[in-house]
């Protein structure tokens, strides 16, 4: 395959390169990354809070494209459901958005009545210069709502600067709320987006060991619960990328210490759970955890044990967001048998690439911010049974004949903690042994030359 | 320039998509064409998930990825490394580049930068470079579709003798339309090019190897005979400014036959009465047997739909073959709604209403999001929603019914095989009508009638 110039350093293959995988760089022009923006990255991290009003400020199709395409589900008001935008025209551009940035916030906050609303700024207004700080202090003065501009002008960066602008708009509301009543033992969960639930179910697992969440942040996300955030003793950050910024300013403020956890997988969706049992150096939350961790993995083995037997030596491809994720599912895919033969991301850094070199077999591809082009071959090369990716990887499998799981925010089903596991073999299983594959190209193929046609 | 007046407020939940998104739909139906967006990277990435999300195919679109730097000083070095590097990976024979807002907005000169990189670069061979300007706060998706139609159009034909083939100048239909489309003119015999023509690029059979491209797409030599053609017919009447259609004829004087989508029996008709009236030849007898099934059909159910309300959305030419099929089976629209502001959409469904003999008051909105709609939705209470996937959030909470139509459908599978035109499509329409209004009776009834 010919790789793009400039590209030989973000692919590398275990066992047979010198290691040096060159990643965090810019996409080159020209080439179909699978990357989004800063703003995509913003609109991500703050999209689960769901008491408050998300007005995109630009022309129509950054608020367009990002409707409700994500699963992350709220208990209560569903106003990160819906898509505001300024829905800038040629006036607008001509004169300015700031008028109607004005009109809009004032109208939507009086017919939603949002706890807090954020606005972000996408390429354009970086470029007409609309002062949008202004205009959002002003709506807050007036309404008392509060208003935070988010900074997420599309080429001002990478996804990664969008989370970290999403951070700073969280950690603005962080330390006005009333921190009186919360226990000592207590922790923030961060980083998760309840996808599909998600959040709940480890809430819940949390809450059986004694231990009192004060907030999920992005999951379920309430404003008032993010204002008393700081008042939790413990943060949980999970996902290596998009909310560890939020937890050091927390640390750096407040002292409050973190952990990095991941939800998916067995061992790690257990160590998470003792990580923070640990942390408090409490008896009893150390024998509740034991408990929920042993009942809850009795819960599943069996089924996993029985797909496994099929799933046996079968090869899959990792392709994520962000790089942590992968190690879990290199482990998780383990467990049922199966390996890993390619892992990526699209915006792991040195850390990242260094730590899934170790945990992945010789011969695997890692790579850094791919494309289609790439992706493709690799499939191929390795002829692979399972990839997992987002939404822009699945019809490039689907296109080859290869079984798919989506792993990304846009998937329905929950795939963290124990009942999580037990859903992602399931998801794997659905793919990797429909009997479909005998009719694509590649399979056909060989199975003809398997009976010597 | 024409300065169009803005809405004051926020729009909320939009009922139309921005710009060069249907740019890449048009050049996405030219053969091994590769559209490049002249912009920063999230615009393409959203806008190949969006696709994705309903065509269900690899959709690949370059970026020239502006960085601060290029905002600043200018994207002609990342539109230049851009070409460039489509060139090595995808080896395209036509590059179609858009621009979006960010570069609309710092005011690239596209063309100029083009002239400049291909004077002074090292090209071997020159793909066929088509740029299209697609500001997106001037326009919705339907106008970047016309636009970048016209662009290959006007890039491409080359006029000459006039000969008798015809020109057909596709609306935003699905795969399978336009397939229907080419069946159509097959069974006439006609020599034709047609543009665009994504139904293979995006809806395809399984790959043994990646395919860069997507096989399938208009042959830019049938492209190229556009100017010799002797008449076009173009799908779409909403849009003010110079089409492929007006262009061929002003400037190579093909006669442009522009009709609205041949959605119903009655735009089909004149389709087809087009058809025969430039080639000469009679409709094929498969036609009018497929017409004559369909109106035995619209008698067998008549009854279900007469006088049934339906709100109606999406682009505006789309929503207007839709009233023209509703109204000539007595369905009410009760509100034709769009996203989009052509300023036509009133005047031409008066039109359809006098043609199809319908007397009902119809409430025309242009520039509508959906919750406007279902604003309105609250007082008309409709039993029908016909239009995009989008509409299923408020026919939720209000309790009406979906048909899905058009583009996206991002919740149901197979909406790029949905048939909507000829009478072919209305039938298929007319029995998701019907099947579902029985449905519902179904539904709502404690008895569970077994035949209806
Ligand atoms: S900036 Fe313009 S072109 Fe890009 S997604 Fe937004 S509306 Fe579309
Ligand atoms: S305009 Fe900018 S912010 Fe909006 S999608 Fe495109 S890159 Fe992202």
């Amino acid at each position: 395959m010919k790789i793009l110039e400039g590209r030989e350093k973000q692919i590398y293959r275990h066992g047979e390169d010198s290691y040096d995988i060159s990643c965090e760089k810019q996409s080159l022009a020209g080439s179909v990354s699978q990357r989004a923006c800063v703003f995509c990255g913003s609109r991500v991290v703050l999209y689960p809070i769901a008491d408050a009003v998300h007005l995109v400020h630009g022309p129509i199709g950054c608020a367009a494209y990002t409707w409700d395409i994500r699963g992350a589900l709220s208990s209560g008001p569903e106003l990160h459901r819906l898509s505001f935008s300024t829905d800038l025209r040629e006036t607008d551009v001509i004169y300015g958005g700031e008028k109607k940035l004005y009109n809009s916030l004032i109208e939507l906050i009086e017919k939603y009545e949002p706890k807090a609303a954020f606005v972000y700024s996408t390429c354009i207004i970086g470029v007409i210069g609309d002062d949008v700080t202004s205009v959002c202090k002003k709506v807050t003065k007036e309404t008392g709502v509060e208003v935070i501009p988010v900074h997420s002008e599309g080429f001002k960066g990478t996804k990664k600067d969008g989370y970290t602008a999403a951070c700073n708009a969280m950690f603005r509301l962080m330390g006005t709320g009333d921190t009186s009543k919360i226990s000592d033992y207590s922790i923030n969960i961060l980083g998760d987006f309840n996808i599909a639930g998600e959040t709940w179910i480890i809430k819940d697992y949390y809450k059986r060991m004694g231990i009192e969440v004060v907030s999920c942040v992005t999951g379920d996300g309430r404003i008032d619960e993010i204002r008393r955030a700081h008042g939790a003793k413990l943060n949980v950050v999970q996902c290596s990328g998009s909310v560890t910024k939020l937890a050091q300013m927390m640390e750096e403020k407040w002292g409050i210490p973190y952990i990095r956890v991941s939800y998916f997988g067995i061992e790690d969706m257990s160590e998470a759970l003792y990580d923070v049992a640990r942390h408090f150096e409490n008896e009893e939350i150390l024998n509740k955890t034991k408990e929920l961790v042993s009942s809850e993995i009795q819960s599943i083995y069996p089924q996993l044990m029985e797909m496994k037997e099929d799933l046996q030596g079968k090869k899959a491809a990792i392709y994520t967001g962000g790089a942590f994720k992968a190690f879990s599912l290199i482990k998780a895919l383990k467990h049922i048998g199966m390996k890993t033969v390619m892992a990526g991301s699209q915006t792991g850094n040195k850390e990242d690439y260094k730590l899934l070199k170790e945990v992945c077999d010789e011969g695997t591809i890692i790579v850094d911010d791919s494309n289609p082009i790439e992706l493709a071959s690799f499939m191929i090369e390795k002829d692979i049974d399972l990839f997992i990716g987002g939404v822009k990887e699945r019809p490039i499998a689907f296109k080859l004949g290869v079984g798919f799981c989506d792993h990304n925010h846009e998937r329905k089903i929950a795939l963290a903690g124990f009942i999580g596991m037990l859903n992602f073999a399931k998801e794997v299983y659905t793919s990797v042994m429909s009997p479909v594959w005998n009719f694509v190209p590649r399979r056909e193929k060989q199975l003809r030359e398997s009976e010597g046609l | 320039m024409v300065v169009k007046d803005s809405k004051k407020t926020a729009t909320k939940n939009a009922c139309k998509l921005c710009t060069p998104l249907g740019a890449c739909i048009a050049l996405k139906g030219v053969k091994n064409a590769m559209p490049l967006l002249h912009g920063s990277q999230g615009c393409a990435t959203y806008m190949r998930r969006y696709l994705i999300g309903h065509f269900k195919e690899p959709v690949d679109i370059a970026s020239s990825n502006f960085t601060e730097h290029s905002t600043i000083f200018g994207g002609g070095q990342n539109l230049e490394t851009g070409i460039k590097n489509v060139l090595k990976a995808y080896n395209p024979k036509l590059i179609g580049i858009a621009t979006t807002c960010l570069t609309e907005t710092i005011g690239e000169d596209v063309n100029l930068m083009l002239n400049n990189i291909l004077k002074s670069s090292d090209f071997q061979e020159y793909p066929e470079i088509v740029s299209v300007s697609t500001a997106s706060y001037s326009g919705t998706h339907i106008d970047g579709y016309y636009h970048a139609i016209r662009e290959i159009v006007k890039t491409l034909a080359k006029a000459d003798f006039a000969g008798d083939r015809i020109n057909i100048l596709n609306g935003l239909f699905s795969p399978a339309d336009i397939r229907h489309i080419k069946e159509i003119l097959d069974d006439f015999g006609i020599d034709y090019s047609l543009l665009p023509d994504y139904s293979e690029t995006f809806d395809g059979a399984s790959w043994e190897t990646y395919n860069k491209i997507p096989e399938g797409g208009t042959e830019l030599g049938d492209i190229k005979l556009m100017g010799v053609a002797g008449a076009s017919i173009e799908f779409g009447k909403t849009f003010n400014y110079e089409s492929a259609g007006s262009y061929l004829e002003d400037k190579m004087g093909i006669k442009n036959h522009r009709l609205h989508y041949p959605i119903g029996i009655k735009q089909t008709d004149v389709f087809f009465n087009v058809l025969e009236k430039i080639s000469g030849l009679k409709t094929p007898q498969k036609y009018i047997n497929e017409r004559g099934r369909l109106v035995d059909s619209y008698v067998d159910g008549h009854k279900y739909v007469f006088g049934k309300k339906a709100i109606v959305f999406g682009e505006e030419d789309f929503v207007l073959g839709l009233v023209s099929f509703l109204t000539e089976i007595g369905i009410h629209p009760v509100l034709v709604a769009s996203g989009g502001e052509s300023g036509k959409l009133e005047q031409y469904v008066d039109v359809i209403k006098s043609k199809t003999g319908f007397n009902k008051d119809i409430l025309v909105k242009q520039g509508l999001d959906f919750t406007e709609i279902e604003e309105y939705a609250k007082t008309l209470s409709p039993d029908l929603l016909i239009g995009n996937s989008k509409g299923y959030s408020f026919g939720k909470k209000i309790k009406v019914p979906l048909i899905r139509v058009g583009f996206p459908i991002h919740d149901r599978f197979g909406g790029q095989r949905i048939l909507h035109i000829g009478y072919r499509g209305a039938q298929n329409l007319f029995d998701t009508i019907v099947n579902t209004i029985i449905e519902e009776r179904q539904k709502s009834s404690d008895i569970g009638y077994s035949y209806m």
